[in-house]
């Protein structure tokens, strides 16, 4: 290992402009006359549009234009899309209601895009929507998850009982049979609270169009700036891709919610030709809370079949999944094949069979957040067997143990093939690092100072390098999920690597160049990564489902060996040697048996100035691109401890330590690694303790603001105590698995099932609020009495 | 935010005479709550009257057995005021625990108070300490002064100068937070100066601030957490919301009233 090679960890490149206020993002750009965009929302949940006036906000001062769904219409700009199609258990497609930029004659949440006023400053824009006079007809609100299927008003007309599919994966029968044969069943309902994204930085678009060349440039706040271009372009029909350049700058977090192709920037490079004028909008924090595409919210019904020995026969799982008001770009792949997929868990399971109802409400839409789908499953997953275990009389460790995967590969009854993995490793060491063994002290300890303690597992695996081209468009994706790659090596031997992989805060400046530095023998400093631009890099996929290390940097690699191969047979001419004796190592060529070398740079020149080689046999130049496909998912798993202490009088639970050993294959930079798993954790930890969105029974977002939406603080977070154990992924060169979502997706499960342990019921839901707690605490103190 | 005209008076005075002529006019303390109101366009006053160049309304001193606050004393300038700490540290407790670093830099004691916010701390601790507020026109006893959600004695032209707190022989807080805003869910100021003794409560009414009488008859037998055993107090008249029902609050009532006393 080198220095700044992979497994060291170099200090992030990145971060001295972030810190310094040098980054660049979305609203740092600034275009010549640009002008502001002010979006008129829907105060109600659910309305007809009686009347539209814009008239009078037409004419206000400073406004340059207003718009409505019928300027759009008008212009053939299409509706946004849902990009995976499924298809129901009866093989009926998805019941995709219309979905326009802007509202035409109906509205369906609260934050619901009315209407645009384009103004040349922003509380000029504001002040002309103060203007518009819109006459609602108001109409009940469907909210409730678990009972939209049921209400009697309906969303959208094309999905009955609103209704969006009712899909079903793994075999009914062969389970059906496992549980008749089971010793012992447990059931377990759950709730997967929604949650808002959050991102440090809110959603942003400025939209230009350049007359001369008859061609748009939108910056935008995007985690895959090309598969915005691709869904403008083609399916919303802004301009040929050609005539449509998407920019995604330095990006402040995403967590998900910047995959999406939402209304704003397609109305504000739209509306930049229809008013001569730049057009830039910024999300304020309350619009981010009512119009980023939230996470999560399932309501489950699952069931575990066990033999008397505690092995697992079989497993059932009803989901009903909110997707809101309409379907987001990705939001119909999420409850399915990134959810269902997964619900072996790190078990071998004979038999699986889960149903999920996707379903319509008047809330905002529901799209894929940190973990996406691979958390709501794990929450399952290892909810139930912590429940088991305890109605069981055995160890949870234990049992888990008893049902690990232990062969590779592994076919599970979900589709997903698990490659490489050590689940009994991660759990031993994690146990160790907790001092699992110490517990019951701690516990007796704490019940002196009248604190009650608990102690959970969560045994998580996720599938993540998302994911092989062909396998997902046989399950329904609109687009394959590869990655692409250009080394451009200069005459001076600087590189630049141009990738489709997007860095909103995961460091790919840093671990890229690792690997490149590492290759090539570079410095660090010689080393650019540039990402994020559609007239610069060719094509790409974006960053999410921890794709980045597994996919993308297997592009890169694949790159490397072609610049490799090339500067080889420039070095064997410049040595006077076959290339079949020539070796690179450490930047350096040099002929085998010899101390006969050449320098990377000195290559790198001469490929460029081309004196010394027939250009008949070699182009000149140094610059290579790959495309990577992976040929199977990744499958990082490992093993969250969490101990939580609660205090009865109040309800208020602090986690009294946090232990995760997680098997991300090979590190690239642990430093950065243990950083994404801080954050996943913290995320996790926030879904289970503090975070949860709540709309009243009339469809209001009662947490559109931190005063009531709970994010959670340095103070609800203990020191973390890491550890790593490594299987190599053998499906990509690098035998990277993945680490972005590992935290978010394990802390949910293992902090309720430490709460459950500490309380003695298992009904306690997410978020465990301090009012939550109490109330259990106080029920339980009332049976405790009663017996 | 709408345009409104800034004004910038250099004494009390000529606060009292803009607030009186003014149309719409509206005092300027720390703007920690008008501010972001004004933002989220929910409030458009006319006229703003910033009281931030009237210096002698900063000073904090004591005068005998009191300590003398200006009402445009900042969170921060309370909180590490050593007259302050030594003589009512519950009270510089208190303020060392409002928002956030930067809202106790700007935000002010004066401003807390006529704001009368149901989940403010200061009021807690004006009512608990017996506290006398005064203005350009009267002396106002704490008793008088709190009204209601966001509504206070004062007139329209009426600024608060200063406050006047007597020093308690023992006195704390104690603050459940709102998990989301970290507001006090329940605060109970504790205090006891001489036989006159104290509990009230922040948060939870829905009126705002008030005393908890029972407590307080409970504790003038024996200042001890003993005294509180098997008191409750009703849910009704306490607020409800998503973080605390009215009964969760009223437990938490009594489980933070027993924490200050045993902290007092």
């Amino acid at each position: 290992m080198t220095k700044t090679g992979i497994g060291a960890s170099v200090k992030r490149k990145e971060d001295q402009r972030f810190i310094t206020g040098n980054g660049q993002y979305t609203d740092d750009v600034s275009r010549p006359g640009h002008v502001h965009a002010y979006f008129l929302r829907s105060p109600h949940a659910h309305a007809v549009i009686r009347r539209l006036d814009i008239a009078a906000a037409k004419g206000a001062p400073g406004v340059l234009g207003v718009f409505t769904g019928d300027d759009l219409a008008a212009d053939k700009i299409g509706g946004l899309i849902c990009g995976w199609m499924i298809h129901s258990k009866d093989g009926s497609a998805m019941k995709a209601g219309a979905h326009p930029a802007l509202a035409q004659g109906k509205v369906r949440y609260v934050g619901d895009h009315v209407a645009v006023v384009i103004a040349e400053t922003l509380a000029e824009a504001r002040d002309g929507a103060e203007k518009i006079i819109v006459d609602y007809e108001v109409l009940p609100a469907v909210i409730d998850t678990a009972g939209a299927q049921a209400a009697k008003t309906q969303l959208h007309d094309v999905a009955p009982r609103n209704t969006v599919f009712e899909w079903a994966i793994g075999d009914k029968a062969a389970t059906e049979a496992a549980f008749g044969a089971a010793h012992h069943v447990t059931k377990i309902d759950l709730v997967n609270n929604r949650l808002v994204p959050n991102a440090m930085e809110p959603r942003a678009a400025i939209g230009e169009y350049d007359p001369g060349q008859g061609a748009y440039t939108l910056w935008t706040t995007s985690q895959n700036p090309h598969v915005a271009r691709l869904v403008l372009s083609a399916f919303i029909g802004i301009a040929p891709e050609n005539k449509l350049r998407v920019i995604a700058p330095d990006v402040g977090g995403g967590f998900g919610s910047k995959i999406f192709i939402y209304a704003e920037e397609t109305v504000a490079v739209w509306a930049s030709k229809k008013v001569g004028r730049p057009v830039k909008w910024v999300s304020d924090r309350t619009e981010a809370f009512l119009s980023d595409a939230h996470g999560r919210d399932h309501v489950t019904h699952a069931e575990l079949a066990m033999d008397a020995k505690g092995k697992i026969l079989g497993l059932r799982v009803k989901t009903i999944a909110n997707l809101g008001a309409y379907l987001s770009t990705f939001s119909s792949s999420v409850p399915t094949y990134l959810y269902a997929t997964l619900l072996s868990g790190q078990y071998d399971i004979p038999a699986i069979y889960a149903e999920v109802d996707a379903v319509y409400t008047n809330t905002a839409p529901v799209d894929a957040y940190r973990g996406a789908g691979r958390p709501e499953a794990t929450f399952v997953v290892e909810r139930i067997i912590e429940t088991a275990a305890r109605q069981m009389g055995l160890d949870p460790a234990d049992l888990r143990k008893r049902n690990f995967v232990r062969k590779f590969p592994h076919q599970t009854p979900v589709i997903m093939m698990y490659d490489a993995g050590d689940y009994r490793a991660s759990l031993d060491k994690a146990m160790e690092i907790a001092d699992v063994k110490g517990f019951g002290k701690r516990k007796r300890e704490a019940a002196r100072r009248g604190r009650l303690r608990g102690l959970g597992y969560s045994t998580y695996i996720e599938a993540c390098g998302i994911a092989p081209s062909q396998a997902v468009g046989s399950l329904g994706a609109g687009v394959g999920l590869w990655e692409s790659a250009e080394v451009r090596v200069n005459p001076t031997g600087s590189v630049e690597v141009l990738t489709g992989s997007h860095a909103h805060g995961q460091g790919h400046e840093t671990t890229f160049a690792q690997l490149v530095s590492e290759r090539l023998g570079v410095p660090m400093e010689s080393i650019n990564i540039v990402h994020g631009d559609t007239d610069k890099v060719q094509f790409g996929m974006g960053t999410y489902g921890s794709r980045s290390g597994a996919v993308g940097m297997s592009a890169i690699v694949k790159a490397l060996d072609k610049v490799e191969a090339k500067a080889k047979k420039v070095a064997a001419h410049l040595l006077e040697a076959s290339e079949a004796d020539i070796d690179f190592k450490d930047g350096k060529f040099t002929v085998k048996g010899t101390d006969k070398s050449v320098a990377f740079a000195d290559v790198a020149l001469n490929a460029y100035v081309a004196h010394k080689f027939p250009t008949s046999e070699i182009e000149p130049g140094l610059k290579e691109g790959a495309f990577y496909d992976p040929t199977n998912f990744t499958f990082p798993a490992g093993c969250h401890i969490c101990e939580v202490e609660i205090d009865p009088e109040t309800g208020v639970t602090e986690i009294a330590n946090y232990t995760a050993v997680d098997d991300f294959g090979v590190l690239i930079n642990p430093m950065i690694v243990e950083g994404q798993v801080h954050g996943g954790i913290a995320q996790g930890i926030g879904q289970a303790l503090t975070e949860g969105a709540v709309y009243d029974a009339s469809g209001q977002l009662l947490t559109a603001s931190y005063m009531d939406y709970c994010m959670p603080r340095a103070d609800n977070l203990p020191s973390f105590k890491l550890g790593f154990t490594e299987t190599r992924c053998p499906s990509n060169p690098l035998g990277i698995k993945g680490c972005g979502e590992a935290g978010a997706i394990a802390a949910p499960a293992a902090v309720m099932n430490a709460m459950t342990d500490a309380l003695g019921t298992e009904a306690v839901t997410m978020p465990a609020t301090p009012q939550a707690v109490w109330k259990v605490a106080q029920s339980q103190q009332k049976l405790a009495a009663a017996e | 935010m709408y345009a409104f005209t800034y004004l910038r008076p250099g004494s009390v005075r000529g606060a009292s005479k803009a607030l009186a002529t003014k149309e719409n006019a509206k005092l300027l303390a720390g703007g920690q709550t008008l501010l972001p109101t004004m933002k989220q366009r929910l409030a458009s006053p006319d006229h703003i009257v910033d009281l931030s160049q009237i210096d002698d309304l900063k000073n904090i001193e004591q005068k005998g057995r009191r300590i003398v606050i200006g009402a445009m004393a900042t969170h921060a300038s309370v909180a590490s005021s050593a007259l302050v700490r030594d003589n009512i540290p519950a009270l510089a407790a208190l303020a060392g625990g409002i928002g956030d670093p930067a809202v106790r830099h700007r935000g002010t004691i004066g401003g807390s108070v006529a704001n009368n916010d149901p989940a403010a701390d200061y009021p807690a601790a004006v009512l608990a300490l017996g506290a006398t507020i005064h203005t350009n026109k009267r002396k106002i006893a704490a008793d008088e002064f709190f009204a209601g959600l966001f509504t206070t004695a004062l007139e329209e032209d009426e600024v608060i100068t200063k406050i006047t707190f007597p020093m308690p022989s023992r006195a704390a807080y104690q603050k459940f937070r709102n998990p989301a805003s970290r507001y006090a869910l329940v605060g109970v100021f504790v205090a006891k100066r001489g036989r006159d003794i104290r509990v009230t409560v922040t948060g939870a009414g829905s009126n705002g601030v008030f005393r908890w009488s029972a407590a307080e008859a409970a504790l003038s037998k024996r200042f001890s957490v003993k005294s509180l055993e098997g008191l409750s107090i009703s849910a009704s008249g306490l607020n409800g919301d998503i973080h605390a029902s009215p009964e969760y609050r009223a437990h938490l009532i009594a489980v933070m009233t027993a924490r200050a006393v045993a902290a007092a």
